[in-house]
């Protein structure tokens, strides 16, 4: 039953990262960068989601608006920060986008308070009973949620016109342009969506811890940097596996082996291990 | 010089041994880690242990040294594996795990840290002095490796690693060694941090410090021994200059790390290259009309 139970739960965790991590993984598929301020807007799209269910009643509406609104953010992240650096060697980027987001965390602070806020509706606290486990609302809500949006997204990529444009541009982007394309705008969406998932994101995970504190972006976006590297950096197959995989090993690391490594020592333990094995990855190509 | 002033320039030494040592790797060879901290705290946690256990000062920070320069050379094999973004996430991976491994172990003192460090058995001018004499020859080194034959093949694994092998350059050699000479020299660093704080503990040696590390070494112009050493100082005593809006410091940092790499992706090494340019330009055109 613990066996079960652990792999539940990994699970539920796996399904948040792949929230997070998706959107990183586009970027890095798309433009070679560690796109680290996207932690910045997953802690935004945290804030923005209480500020509004606590004003509203409404998660719902919550989830919308921010997600719109974070959107718009990682669109403005791109053009402010990244697009004129892009020829330069990667760590310029990788550096400016710490620099941002370190700014990003202190507006937090200094707007927000260094305690952090939490939900005034407790019924978003409720406990089920599901197939024998005590699961509460907003896990089940949240790999739902994750399933729709992640599938949706795929299906986006799949069969329609931008989406075909959009795995183009990924592919080739100077042939991808002689056909049309226009690279820019698949850029701009490319980070509408990624920054969008991630708000959703950081919304059930201050659900699920009923925080919300300017730092809550560090330790995730960290994990989905391991993520993304795992999955085989800019393979979004790759991404959803590896978050999975993440999910249920830190969740299985934590009971048998947490007295000697910390649950984040554990995920980037398993990373470490899978890279000596596997350089590329867990997945290649894109 | 009153006590203050002495223990801010104690300070700028030892993050001077730091980001030189990082320099090393990432400047000279061209290998990003965002792990040094990791190797810092390697040597400050040997160094202090020695220390309580009773070795004599300078025993200790050669034990931080060497340990923590093992460690990198075991850290370098992973990068003879993995390359570019693949290496920056990684050496990520070994900063967390060395955090995880400290705070888990009581033995090590866990969330609580290291207290009650022996006195290295210098007052604080004369630790100060040892310390800037410790940078000066460490810049010296940096500077000699950068003018060998050595620096010169490093140069070509951080331009080209595949044309570097072809011409018969041993990449493999080169990045160990620089990974075992850089991260001694941020085990050394850890040593005289340990001995002049006489307290350490695991945040002291987190992600945050490694990115502080990388800033250094970015800001002042990733490679250039000057340019490293001049940001190393500004950054390690701006914090003290805002001290007044200190609220606001951290955003500022943040701000800047930014502005630099938006306006001056070269550091400060770029930017005076390219000021020196154009006043040749302007220098030369002067004379053509004249």
């Amino acid at each position: 039953m613990l066996f079960f139970e652990l792999f539940v739960q990994g699970l539920i965790h796996g399904s948040m990262y792949a929230m997070i991590a998706v959107g990183l993984t586009l970027v890095y598929g798309l433009l070679r960068i560690l796109h680290v301020a996207h932690a910045g807007l997953f802690a935004l799209g945290g804030y923005l989601g209480l500020l509004i269910t606590n004003a509203t009643g409404s998660l719902a509406l919550a989830m919308i608006t921010s997600a719109l609104i974070v959107g718009l953010g990682g669109m403005l992240v791109y053009r402010l920060c990244y697009q004129p650096i892009l020829d330069r060697p990667p760590y310029v980027p990788l550096i400016a986008s710490i620099g941002v987001f370190i700014a990003m965390e202190e507006v937090f602070r200094l707007v927000f308070g260094p305690y952090g806020l939490t939900y005034n509706h407790p019924h978003l606290q409720s406990q089920v009973t599901l197939l024998g486990l005590n699961l509460r609302g907003a896990e089940i809500g949240m790999v739902i949620t994750a399933m729709v949006l992640l599938g949706g997204l795929s299906y986006l990529a799949q069969n329609t016109r931008i989406g075909i444009a959009w795995r183009a541009t990924v592919d080739d982007p100077e042939i991808a342009e002689s056909f049309g394309i226009d690279a820019v705008k698949v850029r701009y969406l490319n980070f509408f969506i990624g920054s969008g998932l991630a708000a959703v994101g950081g919304i059930f995970i201050s659900l699920l811890s009923n925080l919300v504190e300017p730092t809550m972006g560090g330790v995730p976006a960290y994990k989905a940097l391991a993520i993304i590297v795992l999955g085989g950096l800019g393979n979004v197959k790759g991404t959803l596996v590896a978050s999975l995989a993440l999910g249920v090993v830190e969740a299985f690391g934590t009971i048998y082996i947490g007295s000697y490594l910390d649950r984040d020592a554990i995920a980037f333990a398993f990373l470490i291990a899978v890279l000596m094995i596997r350089p590329q990855g867990l997945f290649t190509g894109r | 010089m009153g006590i203050y002033e002495i223990s801010l320039a104690t300070l700028v030494g030892i993050n001077i041994i730091l980001a030189l040592g990082l320099n090393m790797i990432s400047g000279f060879c061209g290998q990003i880690s965002l792990g040094h901290a990791a190797f810092y705290g390697i040597g400050a946690y040997t160094a202090a242990f020695m220390a309580k256990a009773g070795a004599p000062f300078p025993a200790a920070v050669l034990a931080g040294m060497v340990l923590a320069g093992l460690v990198g050379l075991a850290v370098g094999l992973t990068s003879l594996r993995v390359r570019h973004d693949f290496l920056a996430i990684t050496t990520m991976g070994v900063g967390f795990l060395f955090l995880g491994v400290v705070r888990q172990q009581e033995i090590l003192g866990g969330e609580l840290g290291v207290s009650g460090i022996p006195s290295p058995g210098l007052e604080k001018t004369g630790y100060m002095v040892l310390v800037l004499i410790l940078a000066a020859f460490f810049t010296a080194f940096s500077l000699w490796i950068k003018r060998s034959w050595m620096g010169f093949a490093f140069e070509a694994v951080a331009d080209d690693e595949d044309t570097a092998r072809v011409l018969t350059v041993d990449v493999a050699a080169c990045k160990l060694t620089a990974f075992a000479m850089g991260t001694a020299m941020a085990g050394v660093a850890g040593g005289l941090y340990a001995s002049f704080a006489r307290f350490i503990m695991p945040d002291d040696f987190g992600f945050i410090t490694s990115i502080t590390v990388l800033s250094m070494v970015a800001v002042g112009g990733i490679g250039s021994v000057f340019g490293v050493i001049i940001s190393t100082v500004i950054l390690t005593l701006m914090p003290e200059f805002f001290r007044f809006i200190s609220d606001y410091k951290l955003l500022l940092y943040g701000a800047l790390l930014f502005g630099v790499m938006r306006f001056a992706p070269e550091g400060l090494a770029g930017f005076t290259r390219a000021v020196r340019k154009a006043g040749i330009r302007s220098a030369g055109k002067k004379e053509a009309a004249g």
